[in-house]
């Protein structure tokens, strides 16, 4: 089946930036159509016209091959032109500022540009100077809400709802920008959320984005119905935030041992990879049966062909008001 | 020599503690006469009607203005030398007399900086048309570990010294500094941040976390207020905390002055007006160090001021470049200008709620600055140099334009009340 433009209505806003911004209708929407693509993706021929004569920028501030790929298929099969603007090259090291670089997307015409960045605003500033549509693919610890769309797509899958679904997400949330925007979509959809991490690496006031906070890891997935681990970077011991690794482990690794003993049956894990393997997850939890690792990925490109076709694409109009 | 009357004005002068209707005479650069108006203003009105047909005499009617001293700003970065792009001793003095101001205070951090004789001259004597005071460095280069020669400083013509923008983070250095500068009376301006606690871009908050911006704590600010007023006390030295932004580093300050201990303080217009909520938009015009804070805190900055904690409101006028300015937030330079929407910020803040009357706000302009720098002006009286303001204190607008060679005001597009119309410095009119 695809996705029927009489009854799709495109999303009400140009740019895809968080997912604080969004409306649960708009998430809602945002995933069902994510499932009519999921099908295509089956099909042996992945490729549908929906985006033919329409081009796609990728400008990649910070290194990723992830989510990059995962976007650049999305594209590819909606049959959208992609070029990659690789951003650590020339221009930026000639001092080109941020606002140059999307002058010069600007006059290049382009109907999507889908942005990652170190700073916090980034496609904020693009968001604000072009005429296409911007997606934010990580803008430092702020967002990545393609990345919770598709998490949140998992989760509808698995469990077949989000409400009084309770989850907790473990590890470095302060710089998590995955955090962020699932904790938004998260609560947004119903879901009781919790985390647990150091408290050195678990920011001012976060309770007030209606989390309650662990930091005492058996406690924290005791009755939860999924554990969403985050990437422990190794940079932030380094910092000072955390003794070492090997006490980390000790804290708040997930291992079959913690999870016998403390989680449910039933519980799944999440996590939005690179996985350091042993550290903040056991090997064999990140293979196990319970773990939704790679169902995530499948789903990231899914999420992101709907994205694409939502978004108004520099026509100044949503897709599905008429466009096919 | 030039005659102006200004007739039927409203002078508030916390100078001479006057809050009256009278014409003000001006001969040349100075008052000649202050003539009240009492009941009989309207027969004196006629009397005066045949003398103003004299040519040579320019009248302006200031009914329901205010006359006002010219304003005194304790906090300025003028730029030049160094980054004369950003701002000239010329341009910001301009931008100064928009505001109503008749003197500002520069800041040391130029490139390079006020630590030695030359530089003290070369601002001394560059082109300017308000008063600058400039303010030496504590210690050469603004590095925090020597001393500068501020005897020389001094006797060139500093009215303080700071290393504003940089804090003196080696506490031996900064007692050293206040305990020098009591043989000159001079204070020491700190700039009371934790350099190792403050790594951030915006006030640590509930918005810094949504944000996933890196955060400054309050406590960056309050420990150094906290060492700076035990060094002060130990010492017997003259202290004063630059731009204080916290709940917590104006209670250390209350109950310091309580002890009779000799410590002043500044509040930014942006401090008392504007809180963390703004970098919501990402604006770089709302990034300053210290940061905005939150409500709480913007709160306690209005009830310093209202009782006297906090002595005065200095703009921490800091130009920069559009193009620097235009960055990613955490990228972009900290500072914004503020002198052309200081006054109206107390008014907009302090006055028109009912926190404070013109005449306690305008001592935060003028009276306490001059007090705590002993500087030589005296207000509107017969013989004084006639630096005064006409403002219209109702005036509803929107700053959208500045004089200043920098625009990054957090105040563009944001209606604020009370406008400075003219502007005389020493008998010259300034009409805006």
């Amino acid at each position: 089946m695809c996705p029927d433009s009489s009854e799709i209505k495109g999303l009400k806003r140009k740019d895809l930036l968080g997912i604080l911004e969004l409306e649960r209708e708009e998430i809602e929407l945002i995933l069902s159509t994510a499932v009519s693509f999921k099908e295509i993706l089956e099909r042996p021929i992945k490729v549908v016209p929906y985006l033919r004569g329409k081009t796609v920028a990728f400008l990649f501030f910070e290194p990723s091959t992830r989510t990059l790929n995962s976007f650049s298929l999305a594209a590819r099969r909606l049959s959208c032109d992609s070029v990659s603007v690789s951003a650590s090259s020339s221009s930026v090291l000639k001092g080109e500022t941020l606002l140059d670089t999307a002058k010069n997307l600007e006059a290049m015409k382009l109907n999507f540009v889908v942005v990652r960045h170190s700073s916090p605003g980034a496609s904020h500033i693009l968001a604000k100077n072009l005429t296409s549509s911007v997606v934010n693919a990580g803008d430092g610890c702020r967002e990545h809400p393609t990345q919770a769309l598709l998490d949140l797509l998992t989760i509808k899958e698995h469990f077949g709802k989000f409400d009084e679904l309770k989850v907790v997400i473990v590890g470095d949330i302060e710089h998590s920008r995955v955090a962020r925007s699932n904790i938004w979509g998260m609560t947004k959809l119903g879901m009781d959320v919790s985390i647990c991490g150091p408290p050195t690496l678990i920011p001012r006031d976060i309770d007030k984005m209606g989390v309650r906070v662990y930091y005492n890891l058996k406690e924290a997935i005791k009755g939860k119905d999924i554990i969403y681990v985050l990437r422990i970077q190794k940079e932030r011991q380094a910092a000072g935030l955390f003794p070492s690794t090997r006490e980390y482990i000790k804290l708040y690794s997930i291992t079959e041992e913690v999870l016998e003993k403390y989680a449910k049956k039933k519980v799944v894990i999440m996590h939005p990879g690179p996985v350091n393997r042993g550290v903040e997850l056991a090997p064999s939890v990140a293979d196990g049966m319970r773990s939704l690792i790679l169902p995530q990925v499948t789903n990231g490109v899914a999420v992101r062909m709907a994205c694409f076709y939502l978004l108004p694409g520099g026509t100044g109009e949503g897709r599905g008001m008429g466009q096919l | 020599m030039s005659k102006l009357i200004i007739k039927n004005a409203r002078v508030i002068d916390p100078f001479t503690d006057t809050d009256g209707a009278f014409d003000v005479l001006i001969e040349g650069e100075r008052v000649k006469e202050m003539r009240g108006r009492g009941k009989s203003e309207e027969r004196k009105g006629k009397r005066e009607k045949g003398r103003m047909k004299r040519k040579e005499r320019r009248v302006i009617n200031a009914r329901g203005l205010l006359v006002i001293p010219g304003l005194v700003d304790m906090h300025t970065h003028l730029r030049e030398p160094g980054r004369e792009d950003e701002e000239t001793i010329l341009s910001g003095t301009m931008s100064a007399l928009k505001g109503g101001y008749q003197a500002v205070v520069c800041m040391a951090n130029t490139e390079p900086p006020v630590d030695n004789l030359g530089i003290v001259k070369y601002i001394r004597e560059a082109e300017r048309v308000c008063d600058v005071y400039p303010v030496g460095a504590v210690t050469k280069g603004l590095k925090g570990v020597e001393l500068s020669e501020i005897g020389d400083l001094v006797n060139a013509g500093c009215v303080a010294v700071s290393d504003d923008g940089m804090p003196i983070m080696n506490s031996f250095i900064m007692r050293r500094a206040l305990e020098y500068c009591k043989q000159f009376g001079i204070p020491v301006i700190s700039h009371t941040e934790d350099l190792n606690l403050s790594s951030g871009v915006m006030n640590e908050g509930i918005v810094s976390t949504e944000l996933g911006l890196p955060g400054i704590p309050s406590c960056a600010e309050e420990a150094m207020v906290a060492r700076d007023i035990l060094l002060a006390r130990f010492t017997e030295s003259k202290l004063h905390i630059a731009h204080i932004s916290t709940k917590g580093s104006i209670e250390l300050v209350r109950r310091a002055k309580k002890e009779g201990v000799n410590v002043t303080c500044e509040a930014t217009p942006h401090h008392l007006s504007l809180t963390d909520e703004c970098v919501r938009s990402f604006n770089t015009n709302y990034k300053m160090n210290p940061p905005l804070r939150t409500e709480v805190d913007r709160k306690a900055v209005i009830e310093g001021l209202v009782d006297d904690t906090i002595d005065m409101i200095a703009t921490d006028h800091a130009p920069h470049a559009d193009f620097e300015k235009e960055l990613e937030f955490d990228r972009a330079p900290s500072g914004v200008i503020g002198l052309e929407t200081a006054l109206a910020c107390g008014i907009t803040y302090l006055v028109k709620p009912g926190l404070m009357d013109m005449k306690q706000l305008l001592r935060k302009f003028t009276v306490n600055p001059t007090r705590i720098l002993s500087l030589s002006i005296r207000g509107i009286s017969a013989g004084e140099y006639a630096n005064l303001a006409i403002v219209d204190p109702t005036c509803e607008w929107i700053p959208q334009k500045f004089l200043s060679k920098s625009k990054n005001s957090p105040f563009i597009g944001k209606k604020l009340y009370g406008k400075v119309l003219y502007t005389l410095y020493k008998g010259k009119l300034y009409e805006w």
